[in-house]
């Protein structure tokens, strides 16, 4: 589904990826985990080409997205996005906020863009919140109003960029179990994340990334279990 | 006379107000166009836009009115030679004085808007320009309310310097009592409609800025 060869990205003269190369097939729920500064962010954010690799192709469903000539904005509608700090629209409501960019890319009209909205907010229990203001929800709430936004959208994978890591701890449970939910219907995900307990019971594989690098990668239990490299190791022992 | 003089001074502020409004409608949307070339990618384009505010909002607008008046017809070709031509040439002036200061405040408040409101718009598939129109500018207007109706507010005032290349706005119509008749209070008195319309102004930035706050960002 997402094919990753040769991916580099630097800030000026800082080397942030290093040649990294990963596969990402239908349906899998890959956890990425590592230090801060690992650059396991700007690893997600180069799948959709928020920030501009350096060097390297990326592939999604057959097009090399990396291309100048391919319509980028087509191929992140198929690519949901859920950010650390929400990035809700402050100035609109709830309902438009996720009915916005289904309507306005021409995928649905604002009659059927409501109605999903409608369902989907009552899957994640804020139907009740359809016309409120962002500022008026917790962030837990704001957390799912997000993913139910990007979901608006019937994406193919959803790439989320620590999710929870911006959030008060009871509402981080909240957060996961829409994530889980999502994950047993069998949605492709990529999840940079800190919350160790949701890489090993959702995660089909975990990376772990340092220094630019992807320096393990293996089913949960193998790469909680039984961690080879000595900087998985440390970066354990810390976290765990 | 009291009523000859209020008639008179009701006409020269009927030219104030439409010089007011005449600038307003020509320099908020150019002050837009001017703010976006000033953070243009391309180097040519963003020197050329700050070179031009430099100029507008580095010399006097005094001066600038009679440049762009007097200038045209001293290079033998007085482009302003028609019916209502002081107005327009006024209106040229402030225009494009007034667009200068209003771009920098857009730039300020376009630039104070979270990068995350753009990622969000772009990984919903929008265009830049669906962002701008449908995320941003909302929210800049929320944040350039203040400092807008500050410049909107002197721009009423301002608007008096055009009587030095004599358009009949309402000082320009206080003062030709104290020429022809030396009477002094109907200029004084012009003060008054000064005051009664930035108070109408206040009173309505203060309904915008409340009207606007449904919200906290």
């Amino acid at each position: 589904m997402i094919d990753v060869k040769g991916l580099c990205k630097s800030f000026g003269s800082n080397l942030v990826l290093d040649h990294i190369d990963q596969h990402i097939d239908p349906g899998e729920k890959v956890v990425v985990i590592g230090p801060s500064g690992s650059g396991k962010s700007t690893f997600l954010r180069c799948l959709n080409l928020l920030e501009t690799p350096t060097e390297g192709i990326i592939t999604f469903e057959g097009t090399d997205i990396t291309d100048p000539k391919v319509d980028i904005n087509a191929m992140r509608c198929q690519m949901g996005m859920v950010f650390q700090h929400f990035n809700l629209f402050p100035n609109m409501t709830i309902r438009k906020n996720i009915t916005l960019a289904p309507v306005r890319t021409k995928r649905m009209t604002q009659a059927e863009a409501d109605a999903e909205a409608m369902r989907l907010l009552a899957r994640v229990g804020l139907a009740d919140r359809a016309e409120s203001y962002p500022a008026q929800l917790s962030g837990g709430q704001k957390q799912r109003i997000a993913i139910v936004r990007a979901l608006a959208m019937k994406p193919k994978v959803m790439l989320f960029d620590e999710p929870t890591s911006a959030l008060d701890p009871e509402m981080v449970g909240e957060v996961l179990d829409v994530m889980k939910e999502l994950a047993h219907e069998g949605m492709t995900m990529v999840v940079v994340t800190h919350e160790m307990g949701f890489a090993r019971e959702v995660g089909s594989r975990v990376l772990f990334m340092d220094q630019g690098h992807i320096l393990e990668e293996g089913k949960p239990e193998q790469v909680f279990g039984n961690p080879q490299n000595p900087r998985l190791r440390d970066f354990l022992s810390k976290v765990l | 006379m009291f009523g000859t003089v209020i008639a008179s001074l009701n006409e020269g502020f009927l030219v104030t107000l439409a010089l007011f409004c005449v600038t307003l409608v020509g320099a908020l949307p150019l002050g837009l166009i001017i703010s976006f070339g000033s953070m243009s990618k391309f180097p040519p384009l963003s020197g050329f836009c700050r070179i031009l505010v430099w100029i507008f909002r580095g010399s006097p607008l005094l001066l600038q009115l009679s440049i762009i008046f007097y200038v045209p017809g001293q290079l033998g070709h007085n482009i302003w030679a028609f019916t209502n031509g002081r107005f327009w040439a006024a209106a040229a002036a402030f225009i494009i004085n007034y667009a200068c200061y209003f771009s920098e405040i857009y730039r300020g408040g376009i630039q104070s808007i979270p990068r995350g409101q753009t990622e969000a718009g772009l990984v919903l598939g929008m265009t830049k320009s669906q962002i701008f129109f449908k995320v941003k500018l909302a929210q800049l207007v929320r944040r350039i309310v203040p400092p807008m109706s500050n410049e909107i507010i002197t721009l009423v005032k301002d608007t008096s310097l055009a009587n030095t290349i004599a358009l009949a706005e309402v000082i320009w119509a206080g003062d030709r009592f104290m020429r022809s008749k030396g009477l002094v209070w109907p200029l004084f008195f012009t003060g008054v409609y000064y005051l009664v319309f930035n108070g109408v102004l206040t009173i309505f930035f203060g309904w915008v800025e409340k009207k606007l706050s449904y919200y906290r960002v």
